[in-house]
């Protein structure tokens, strides 16, 4: 079910920019690496493209290698298409679809495989995404109500019920928290752990005690200066990251003197 | 705009808490309250009188007729007895706008999309300023070139039609002539309502959120898949507004019809033969040589477009407003 991933040399372009450079790090099946540093350092540009999700903005490229089990995902005969099909992706504000149902929302996914599956089925993953979720018990009366009426922390639920009823071998989270209170952020955060069982997880965010709570590794990521491209810093087990850094950079945002 | 508690003019305490008693005076405020509740209230009076001008005004033909005025398809209402009824002018009208709105609406939502979400940018904004430029256009030039140049040019194609698709009632011809046609009519009317749903649709389908679009792009979706997962769902009141704009300026065109059509008083199914008018056309060509009772139902027929019109607004209207829940507006 979960995949590693190794990445190698990897550079990110927007047009002639170089947004990042030279990063090298793996990431563990079944287990949730943080990607933290200051704003502007990359590092939700570095998770957008480990499921080639940074090209869809005009212009941007990435030179290096992202394997997936050994298995390039820029290689020359992969469909970008099929690559996100495999690595789902939760962004930072929730975007449940707003004219669909809840249920719908769960399905998006699973329609644009093109296969025919049983109504029963369908209801057997939506229940099963949902509950995956920690979300079941709180929608399962208003399925076709629209997501979109939901609260904030609801949402997100939903959209991470989205992302695991295709059943990803990976799933990247870019600052899932940041647009939610502290009690939906704590239902997320439980359900991270939960979720770890089952996928590899990658999450970006900018708040260092989640980093501290969710993951078991850490990557710092900082810009080598003004105007040049973000670079990887150290990454590490948490534990380490935290308690004894081996840059002066790290332990420096760690202890909150910048960033 | 001011906002102050405290009348205007009175001095402010030099030291202290302000003093929040006193009712408030906001000029600004009531002013800005009256201009807009005025200009609100004045479109409902002027569809008001719109409507009491028309139904007032038609009431002495709709009295002289002697025929029905809904199923007759004939236009004498200056002769004795008094002989009109508007069953195909109705047919006309709703026949070529019908043609404009299949042709029209999935290529000017074709050109949206392109200019939209495929076109390099610099391709879009001319592309863009193309098509707003075809809405400039005058309607008689539309008229004039559809007359002296599709027409002609559409010979061959109209032709081939009958020959391939004659056995299709509609593209029937028994009399071997295919111009001053319903189908004539209907094209040149698509191509000037397309400007009009292309400019609208392409202004909702870049306002689609991009958080929209990046989730089903996440999910695995092609860019097809993408553009019905999150643009179309997103844009869809906008597509229904901008078809039902362009429906209406199909509905009500006058001077390129009055030019295109010949004016035959019958309802023919055979779209490609000569014949047909519309209600707008209609009015256009018979003002001037209409009598007392002539005047009269060419305003009855001025009243059942009117009724048309709104019903299409409102038809479009509820259509938006059934699945509002869904719309994401909330």
């Amino acid at each position: 079910m979960a995949k590693r991933i190794d990445v190698t040399d990897l550079d990110v372009f927007y047009g002639s920019f170089k947004a990042v450079e030279g990063v090298t790090f793996s990431v563990e099946p079944r287990s949730v690496t943080a990607l933290i540093g200051p704003s502007g350092c990359g590092k939700s540009t570095v998770l957008r493209t480990l499921n080639r999700m940074h090209e869809v903005i005009p212009g941007a490229y990435a030179e290096g290698t992202v394997l997936l089990d050994g298995e390039d995902i820029y290689g020359a005969d992969i469909d970008p298409v099929n690559v996100r099909r495999t690595i789902g992706m939760v962004f930072q504000r929730p975007n449940p679809f707003p004219t669909m149902s809840i249920k719908e929302n769960v399905l998006a996914g699973l329609k644009l495989d093109g296969k025919k599956r049983p109504k029963s089925e369908l209801e057997g993953i939506v229940e099963k995404s949902l509950r995956g979720a920690n979300l079941w018990e709180e929608v399962k009366d208003r399925l076709d109500r629209p997501g979109a009426g939901l609260s904030g922390g609801q949402q997100q639920r939903l959209c991470i019920a989205r992302a695991i009823a295709v059943e990803p071998q990976v799933l990247l989270m870019d600052e899932p928290c940041s647009a939610l209170d502290p009690i939906s952020t704590l239902a997320i955060e439980d359900l991270i752990e939960e979720l770890k069982e089952r996928f590899t997880i990658v999450i970006v965010t900018h708040n260092m005690q989640q980093a501290a709570r969710v993951s078991e590794t850490t990557a710092f990521f900082n810009l080598a200066g003004v105007g040049k491209p973000g670079k990887l810093v150290e990454i590490a087990s948490t534990e380490m990251m935290f308690s004894n850094p081996t840059q002066q950079a790290t332990e420096d945002y760690i202890s909150g003197r910048f960033g | 705009m001011s906002t102050t508690l405290e009348p205007p003019g009175a001095a402010a305490p030099a030291t202290g808490t302000p003093d929040i008693r006193g009712a408030a005076v906001r000029r600004g405020d009531r002013v800005f309250v009256g201009l807009s509740r005025g200009a609100g209230i004045l479109i409902l009076v002027t569809m008001a009188a719109i409507a009491v001008f028309l139904i007032w005004k038609s009431i002495p033909s709709l009295q002289a007729n002697t025929a029905n005025f809904f199923t007759t398809s004939e236009w004498s209402p200056d002769a004795k007895p008094v002989v009109f009824g508007i069953a195909a002018l109705l047919f006309g009208t709703l026949m070529t706008a019908l043609i404009a709105m299949l042709l029209a609406v999935p290529v000017g939502i074709g050109i949206a999309l392109f200019i939209a979400h495929y076109a390099s940018r610099r391709l879009a904004s001319t592309l863009g300023f193309v098509t707003d430029l075809l809405a400039a256009v005058p309607s008689i030039i539309f008229g004039m070139w559809g007359i002296q140049f599709l027409t002609p040019q559409l010979q061959g194609f109209l032709q081939w039609l009958t020959t391939y698709f004659g056995w299709i009632p509609i593209f029937q011809n028994d009399l071997g002539i295919y111009t001053r046609s319903i189908l004539i009519a209907g094209i040149v009317l698509a191509i000037m309502v397309l400007p009009t749903i292309s400019a609208i649709s392409r202004e909702v389908f870049v306002q689609t959120p991009r958080t929209h679009i990046e989730a089903a792009l996440a999910l695995g979706a092609t860019r097809w898949e993408m553009v019905r997962m999150a643009i179309f769902p997103f844009a869809r009141p906008g597509m229904i507004s901008a078809s039902m704009l362009g429906l209406g300026r199909a509905l009500g065109e006058t001077i390129a019809v009055a030019l295109l059509l010949s004016a035959t008083y019958e309802i023919n199914w055979h779209i490609t033969e000569p014949g047909g008018i519309t209600f707008a056309a209609n009015i256009a060509l018979k003002w001037n040589e209409a009598g007392t009772i002539g005047l009269s139902a060419l305003v009855a027929s001025g009243l059942v477009l009117f009724v048309i019109t709104l019903a299409v607004n409102m038809g479009a209207r509820l259509i938006i407003a059934r699945r509002s829940e869904f719309s994401g507006a909330n």
